[in-house]
């Protein structure tokens, strides 16, 4: 529940009110909610917790922190946290 | 050693740990507060490199571990409810309760549902106005703006089917009940290297001040938490008690204020039980009166939670740092993730977990012998 995953800003976009963005992590594209990173931009990197960009970071640190979790099997664990009923949701 | 090729950078790692060695002289003891370092330092052998002395304590820092269970008893007994659908992480649905866990609940016919964010909680909800809508709130400060950031918009949409069960802990608090223990060894601490990226470390100094002991703001990939250690042991060795930032790439002094102030505006601070601990005065959030139309705990008066601990189960005292988890007589016996006793056990960031997942089962008396 801990872990922060880096990802790349793809699209912003707002939702009932709520700035929102697609978040590419490592291939697997999310929907992330932005509302506290009112400065990023497409093709920032940012680091992002159940679904909530924290803060911005550089990319080469975003690529160095994705390729320890690829490694340790920790990315799967942590975007694949969801069941059918929540997915069509998203 | 074995598991220093599974560094990202083992040559990097190896010139760190070269030159913690030549900067220690005598033994000391380091706390890691978050359960994500934690994980990283068994799963990494961090600690098996330290200079012999120099030993890791595995704070308090995993959410899923520290609930307490008299919350998961609450939770288990409003997912049981008819009308209810209860949202989680992932990681909360195996905690062992009294006498079941949620999964449990799920399979005797409750709606137990995992979800990614505590917004499609907010969706379900909206989808599904004839039911009430709850998500299990737990977690650190790190996990708070997510929380917060639902709760307001399911109070600006009217989501008037939505609760939450809210059991946030805090990390300072928890440093300082851990200096002010009348049995603690811990002389630094690395601080949460993602807590600090929405709260900043202004926090901190007057703890370090106060107690005379050096926090460094560390990261969690191995390397990360090594130059933690690295400076920690520095600050150790000269007698310093400095408050420092070695995961500058996130972290700043300052924080996330943007998620600082919808957190003043939907929480506040108030005592929390923390499982194996007791409880620790102001070291938890719980919603304010603004937001307490969205409080589960009020809109399901659940009474009659008699929460009664595993009596094989020690995790308090690992919790506390007072026992390793190959020391706790259950570990690996009774106790297995696949059956843990305790939720230390459970998560893949408790202590126990990361023992076990790791292949520490060296027995109690090589352990001390070494
Ligand atoms: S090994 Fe199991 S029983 Fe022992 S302290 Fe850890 S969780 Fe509790």
């Amino acid at each position: 529940m801990c872990l922060a995953i880096p990802g790349r800003i793809e699209e912003i976009i707002e939702k009932d009110g709520v700035r929102m963005g697609h978040v590419n992590f490592d291939g697997i594209l999310k929907e992330v909610c932005l509302a506290y990173v009112p400065e990023i931009a497409v093709g920032d990197y940012t680091i992002v917790h159940v679904g909530f960009a924290l803060s911005r970071i550089d990319e080469e640190s975003a690529q160095k922190t994705l390729a320890t979790f690829r490694q340790t099997g920790l990315l799967e664990e942590e975007l694949g946290a969801e069941e059918p009923a929540a997915k069509e949701t998203l | 050693m074995k598991y220093l090729t599974e560094f990202r950078d083992g040559e990097v790692a190896s010139r760190m740990a070269k030159e913690i060695r030549q900067i220690v002289t005598r033994p000391w003891c380091i706390m890691e507060v978050c359960g994500g370092q934690t994980h990283s330092i068994i799963r990494n052998g961090i600690d098996q490199l330290l200079p012999e002395g120099v030993e890791m304590v595995h704070g308090p820092g995993c959410p899923v571990c520290v609930t307490p269970l008299e919350v998961i008893d609450r939770a288990l007994a409003i997912a049981a409810q008819p009308e209810v659908i209860l949202c989680s992480f992932g990681d909360m649905l195996r905690v062992p309760g009294t006498d079941k866990d949620l999964f449990q609940v799920k399979s005797a016919g409750a709606d137990v549902r995992i979800v990614y964010s505590p917004l499609d909680a907010v969706k379900i909800a909206i989808k599904n106005p004839e039911k009430e809508v709850v998500f299990f709130g737990v977690g650190f400060e790190t996990t708070a703006p997510p929380n917060a950031m639902a709760l307001h918009i399911a109070r600006q949409q009217g989501v008037r089917n939505f609760s939450m069960l809210v059991s946030h802990v805090l990390v300072p608090p928890a440093i300082e009940a851990i200096m002010q223990s009348e049995s603690n060894r811990v002389q630094a601490f690395l601080a949460a290297g993602h807590v600090c990226s929405v709260m900043g470390y202004w926090q901190y100094p007057p703890i370090a001040e106060k107690y005379r002991v050096p926090i460094v703001v560390s990261g969690f990939e191995p390397l990360d938490i090594m130059e933690g250690l690295r400076r920690t042991l520095l600050q150790l060795e000269r007698g310093e008690h400095r408050v420092d930032n070695a995961y500058e790439r996130i972290v700043t002094f300052d924080g996330n204020r943007t998620a600082q102030q919808l957190l003043a505006e939907v929480f506040e601070v108030c005592d929390r039980p923390w499982r194996g601990i007791g409880v620790i005065p102001a070291s938890g959030w719980r919603l304010n009166a603004a937001y307490h139309d969205f409080d589960a705990e009020r809109r399901f008066a659940v009474t009659d939670i008699h929460a009664v601990e595993s009596p094989l189960c020690h995790s308090g005292e690992v919790l506390r740092g007072a026992l390793k988890p190959n020391q706790c007589p259950a570990f690996g016996k009774q106790c297995t993730p696949r059956h843990p006793l305790g939720a230390t056990m459970v998560s893949s960031e408790g202590a126990c977990a990361a023992y076990y997942n790791y292949g520490r089962y060296i027995a109690v008396e090589e352990l001390t012998h070494a």
